[in-house]
């Protein structure tokens, strides 16, 4: 699905070069959801940059379902959510979660049905004509989430999207997402800061290490399916988070 | 409240009425008869209808060259470069030592005020547009850039919403100075309508009749406070979206 091989970043600046990222390389299969997690300044999001054809990787390679990221953006494989939920202003939450499909020409009785579904799988059924000034953080991103699922990518690319929520909201947007994933069986990337998030979300954690950044451990997460607020009181959730957070620890974070 | 301060203030430093005229006085002027006979009032409408139709074309032709001029500038920041300048330059000139060039060139008709008038108004159109344009959040420009947006795209739907504030407010400066450009153009000789005709003629006669010289003041400052108000209520129903726009 995703192969990222021996890829590197150097940010060049008056400061002099900054390795940025130094040869990642990681297979990611269809249907995984995988988190990376590491310190800030580790390359995570620079990583999901490059994947999404945002950015471009000074050394390796990248490929798509078989297709240079570039291509594989032309051709509408990615959904995207940054750490702010980026809504258009002038636009309502039901416009918002329309933009993708109007950018890729859908027709608009088409446009009418899946925003609603989008809308109600996200739980905002009755936000439809609101402005973003008027929604709580957490409902922003969840529109951000619903227009990210819009055209049904088959790569959700998620850069700390609920990095600036409180944690309970968090926890909340946690399980909804899953549920949410659920309908759409997209491949996730989820970069995040959170070490419980990282382990509840995902089949596998890939744990960095700042400067450069490089990937110090991929641990697999054999927690069962269906995740449920359960699933955070099991000794084996624990085992996990303590885990990630030693390979945190040694991988100089 | 203004006509407290006015009134108290008159007679708390007793000025002459030369100075500053009794608030009757200059309303009184208004119901005054003209040399052929009409009232002043209605003399006053006419020439500032005059200068309000010029105002206006000015506004129009002024905030369309504006829009063309910032459009292009977002385009191409060789042009920017290049023309910039001079469009800076443009307006540090004296619009009085502008006008009556311009109306040698172009004639004393509405035509000449109407193009002083949009000469003072472009300008804050194409500023404020320009950053407007360019005021655009990085990741809203990434977010285009995933959904594999084309250009024209990205213009439309991202960099002009994102520019409509900014025209806004240009509009509103340039609603109220397209006022100033009409009545700077009647100033000159050979014009004969206007609220410019009235203010130089009350000026001459002002030793002899000061209030009607307060009066044609008080008319222009309404011309141009009708303009920002039209303005301003069409910008709330284009950018509906904002919490707290202006109230004025």
């Amino acid at each position: 699905m995703i192969d990222i091989r021996s890829v590197g970043k150097t940010f060049s600046s008056q400061a002099g070069a900054t390795e940025a990222l130094s040869d990642v390389t990681l297979s990611v299969a269809a249907g995984e959801f995988v988190s990376i997690i590491g310190p800030s300044g580790c390359g995570k999001s620079t990583l999901l940059r490059i994947i999404g054809d945002l950015a471009e990787p000074s050394a390796g390679e990248v490929s798509v379902r078989g297709k240079s990221p570039r291509q594989a953006r032309l051709d509408r494989e990615y959904g995207i959510v940054f750490q702010t939920p980026v809504l258009y202003d002038w636009r309502t939450a039901i416009e918002n979660v329309r933009l993708p499909m109007e950018l890729a020409g859908r027709p608009r009785a088409e446009c009418l049905s899946r925003t609603a579904t989008l809308l109600r799988l996200v739980g905002l059924d009755g936000f439809h004509a609101h402005y973003s000034w008027q929604l709580s953080g957490g409902m922003q991103q969840r529109v951000a989430i619903a227009r990210a699922l819009a055209l049904a990518p088959s790569i959700l690319l998620m850069d700390e999207p609920f990095g600036a929520l409180d944690e309970m909201t968090r926890e909340r947007l946690n399980a909804e997402l899953l549920e949410v994933r659920r309908e759409t069986a997209a491949t996730v990337l989820f970069v995040t800061h959170s070490i419980a998030e990282a382990v509840f979300l995902s089949t596998r954690v890939v744990v960095m290490s700042p400067r450069p950044g490089r990937i110090a451990r991929v641990l697999d997460v054999d927690l069962p399916q269906p995740r449920t607020e359960g699933t955070r009181a099991l000794p084996r959730f624990f085992e996990l988070v303590t885990a990630v957070r030693e390979a945190l620890r040694k991988s100089g974070a | 409240m203004i006509a407290l301060v006015w009134e108290g203030g008159k007679t708390l430093f007793s000025i002459p009425s030369y100075k500053l005229p009794h608030l009757h006085e200059v309303f009184g002027d208004f119901l005054r008869r003209g040399a052929g006979g009409e009232s002043w009032a209605w003399i006053m409408a006419q020439n500032a209808a005059y200068t309000a139709l010029e105002g206006i074309v000015g506004f129009v032709v002024g905030g369309i060259a504006g829009l063309v001029l910032a459009i292009v500038f977002a385009h191409s920041r060789w042009l920017e470069r290049g023309l910039l300048p001079y469009v800076i330059a443009s307006q540090t000139v004296p619009i009085l030592a502008i006008a009556p060039m311009v109306v040698v060139w172009l004639g004393t008709s509405w035509v000449s005020k109407a193009v002083i008038a949009a000469y003072l108004t472009f300008f804050p159109v194409t500023i404020n547009v320009l950053r407007g344009l360019r005021a655009v959040d990085p990741d809203a420009l990434a977010l285009m850039r995933a959904l594999a947006a084309t250009p024209r795209q990205v213009f439309l739907r991202l960099r002009v919403p994102t520019a409509l504030p900014y025209l806004f407010t240009a509009l509103r400066v340039s609603a109220t100075i397209s006022v100033v450009g009409a009545i700077v153009g009647e100033l000159p000789v050979g014009s004969r309508y206007g609220m410019g005709v009235v203010i130089i003629n009350a000026a001459q006669y002002y030793n002899w009749r000061p209030a009607n010289l307060w009066a044609a003041i008080l008319v222009s400052a309404l011309i141009g406070i009708a303009f920002y108000h039209a303005v301003a209520a069409v910008e709330r129903r284009i950018v509906r979206w904002q919490p707290l726009a202006p109230a004025i």
